[in-house]
């Protein structure tokens, strides 16, 4: 496929999608926590961008409303609450340890890979580039699921649980100009509550273990079982 | 209509009215009082779809399947709500909970069963995935409610597991929404499992096939298939006892109800395909493997609420087994056994909260002299789980038995696999249970206030259904069946 053979507008929410893709790996490499919050930011930013741009190219006006909610909620409204917590837990200086950050990045590359591989089916279909966003927004969700796995931090999980909304989001405005009016707004609330649920959460967590690393969570595993 | 709309509304209703109150005492009788109403209302409507076919309402769509497990919840909802009266002012009254976790806790029960009855009614699958998502939300903190740190651990897996896992069935949803847009005139309505049934030999069958995989790994990890069952054993054993009854009872199976309405779905897509059955193979693979990784680990259980909630993964892993090998007999003996399931596991984990209580602890080392203590809790226990191990002449050796007999007519060599399964499961029950309710009971040991009646209409019903199945539920099955597997027995 050339990409120069797309009209203008899909060539922008192409490079765009690719930008989303982008801040994924920025996220996932990520060891500053703020820096991480201000990744996503972006990535926010980049999901609401590509929304506008297809609401504009396909003429759907309900599209403008989603983008709108999501520039408000995943790069301001959320990023806000997370730096207060950040702030008030006294993590602003805090930087995590990855142990092997290349392994870390060149996994999330495979992962990439995989993403297109499992929607080469879609590109059968021979609708143009939608194979290429679903495949992008296939890999922005495993890279925020690499990232809950693979990260300590409580709130670099969060990070990563976010990012998969976001890349789930970018799926559905990309390959389906958007889910109705009603789902979006309820995955919207949803999405506000889980994060409202998880700040409550950082508190209980860091009351009980006193600090957010989830390798302290580890009370309840199976081989304590044994013992 | 209006019973529709009763059945919906009164649960959000609920939750806003229990939300206000403070005093323990009403907010108690009021829950009870709520869900006896909801039970009511359902049980009008399911008069009101058996006698017309089925009802549709702006956006919902009421038919023989989901009515009756909405009738199941509404009636696992009420039994618990008594159970819970008593049971959670005693943990109140020995300090473990302030009033405000009380009003959170009743508030989000009924929440809980709002998101439970939305999910089933809707028509929309967008709608049925934020509500599956919302029952995540809302019982989360049910979870974590007694605030010890192994109770915060658990919340949090629960909270991260069951996010991943409803994320990718959100990925998958949207899938079948663009496979959809692809043959549907009215792109909007791509979204509704009415018209995506009337056009499922259109949808393209590559697309299918791989939102499924996403939509069972989703809807499954609800559902407690191994390998994403980490949070199930966990939630169950550390939350407050009614919060384990209704996952366990109700919960798993709204997830469950989802991962079949897929799976019909995908079926009508491949039907002209090389691989017709691949969804039902795939249900069958990971049904057979929770049914034995849960019946393994059962075994090695300390703590009794683990040790229900993996024969929980293992009856949820029988019944994915069951729908996923298709046919009516099968089917019908999948449904049958969602039912008995459900009434034998939350009367089974109510039992387990009172026997929890009067040892003190949930260790299964130290639960011992049921019995002697209190009989009622100690014969409760072990006809429960007698009724759960499969023993005649209780609901769940009919089901167990028929599908047995499904699995002899089309998969003869995988009846050894599920029988020595279900041997197992028994012995590992036995061993640990019958310490628990015989022999002599710890010094100081004494009964405590138990409202029995759940337990006992529940395993009433369930024995009833192992005598004899009335007319008209063996009817309303087969109904269900003849819309599931598009033959009736």
């Amino acid at each position: 496929m050339n990409m120069s053979h797309l009209p203008l507008l899909q060539q922008g929410i192409a490079v765009l999608a690719a930008l989303v893709l982008f801040t994924s790996f920025a996220l996932l490499a990520q060891t500053r926590l703020t820096s991480a919050i201000h990744s996503f930011a972006w990535q926010g930013a980049g999901v609401a961008l590509v929304t506008a741009l297809v609401a504009y190219s396909s003429h759907t006006s309900h599209l403008y409303l989603s983008a709108a909610l999501t520039l408000g909620l995943k790069s301001l409204l959320i990023p806000w609450m997370l730096h207060r917590l950040v702030r008030q837990l006294n993590m602003e200086r805090l930087v995590e340890n990855i142990a092997h950050p290349a392994v870390l990045l060149l996994t999330g590359a495979a992962l990439v890979i995989f993403s297109y591989w499992v929607s080469l089916p879609i590109e059968k279909l021979g609708l143009g580039d939608t194979r290429n966003i679903v495949a992008i927004s296939l890999s922005v969700v495993l890279l925020g699921l690499w990232m809950m796995v693979s990260r300590r931090q409580v709130i670099a999980q969060v990070l990563g649980f976010m990012s998969m909304e976001n890349g789930l989001f970018l799926a559905a405005v990309a390959s389906t100009r958007g889910m109705p009016l009603v789902v979006e707004l309820g995955v919207a609330f949803d999405v506000l509550v889980a994060a409202v649920l998880f700040g409550i959460f950082f508190f209980h967590i860091s009351e009980s273990i006193e600090s957010l690393d989830v390798d302290r969570l580890n009370r309840l595993s199976e081989r304590e079982e044994h013992s | 209509m209006i019973a529709f709309w009763l059945v919906l509304l009164l649960p959000v209703a609920g939750s806003m009215l229990l939300a206000l109150t403070s005093s323990l005492v009403v907010s108690g009788w009021l829950n009870v009082f709520f869900c006896a109403l909801e039970f009511l209302a359902s049980l009008w409507l399911a008069v009101l779809v058996h006698a017309g076919g089925s009802l549709a309402v702006a956006g919902f769509q009421i038919d023989a399947f989901n009515v009756y497990l909405i009738m199941l919840t509404t009636f696992v909802g009420l039994t618990t709500a008594i159970f819970s009266r008593p049971y959670m002012k005693d943990v109140c009254e020995q300090g473990r909970l302030t009033r405000q976790r009380m009003r959170l806790y009743h508030a989000m029960f009924q929440m809980f069963l709002f998101t439970m009855l939305l999910a089933l009614a809707s028509d929309n699958l967008g709608i049925l995935w934020v509500a599956v998502e919302g029952a995540t939300l809302a019982t989360v903190l049910l979870v974590s409610l007694y605030r010890t740190p192994e109770s915060i651990e658990a919340a949090w897996k629960y909270f991260i597991l069951c996010g991943v896992g409803i994320a990718l069935a959100l990925f998958g949803t949207v899938l079948v929404y663009f496979a959809a847009q692809q043959v549907l005139p009215d792109a909007e309505a791509g979204l509704s499992w009415r018209v995506l049934y009337q056009h499922a030999g259109e949808l393209d069958p590559r697309v299918m096939s791989i939102a499924f995989v996403f939509l069972l790994v989703g809807y499954g990890t609800k559902v407690g298939l191994v390998p994403m069952h980490f949070w199930l054993p966990d939630a169950h054993s550390e939350g407050p006892t009614p919060v384990s009854a209704v996952l366990s009872g109700l919960l798993l199976n709204v997830a469950l109800y989802a991962v079949v309405r897929f799976k019909m779905l995908v079926d009508g897509s491949l039907h002209s395909t090389d691989m017709p059955a691949m969804a039902g193979m795939l249900m069958m693979g990971f049904g057979l493997l929770s049914f034995m990784v849960a019946v393994l680990s059962l075994q090695r259980q300390r703590d009794i609420k683990r040790m229900f909630s993996y024969s929980s993964i293992e009856h949820m892993g029988l019944m994915t087994f069951a729908f996923g090998m298709g046919g009516p007999l099968a089917t019908f003996a999948g449904l049958l056994h969602m039912l008995v399931h459900s009434l034998t596991k939350s009367a089974i984990f109510v039992t387990v909260g009172h026997a929890s209580h009067i040892a003190g602890t949930q260790r299964i080392e130290h639960i011992r002299g049921l019995i002697r203590t209190q009989p009622g809790v100690g014969w409760g226990l072990l006809i429960g789980v007698a009724a759960i191990a499969g023993f005649p002449p209780f609901g769940v050796f009919t089901s167990e038995f028929l599908i047995l007999s499904a699995t002899i007519q089309s998969w003869p060599w995988l009846t050894v696999l599920l029988l020595s399964g279900l041997g197992i499961a028994f012995a590992g029950l036995f061993r640990n249970v019958q310490p628990m309710v015989y022999g002599a009971a710890p010094e100081g040991q004494s009964a405590v206030s138990a409202n029995m009646l759940p337990v006992l209409v529940h395993l009433l019903a369930v024995l009833w259904l192992g005598l004899a199945i009335p007319a008209v539920l063996y009817g309303w099955l087969n109904e269900v069946t003849l819309l599931i597997a598009g033959e009736g027995l």
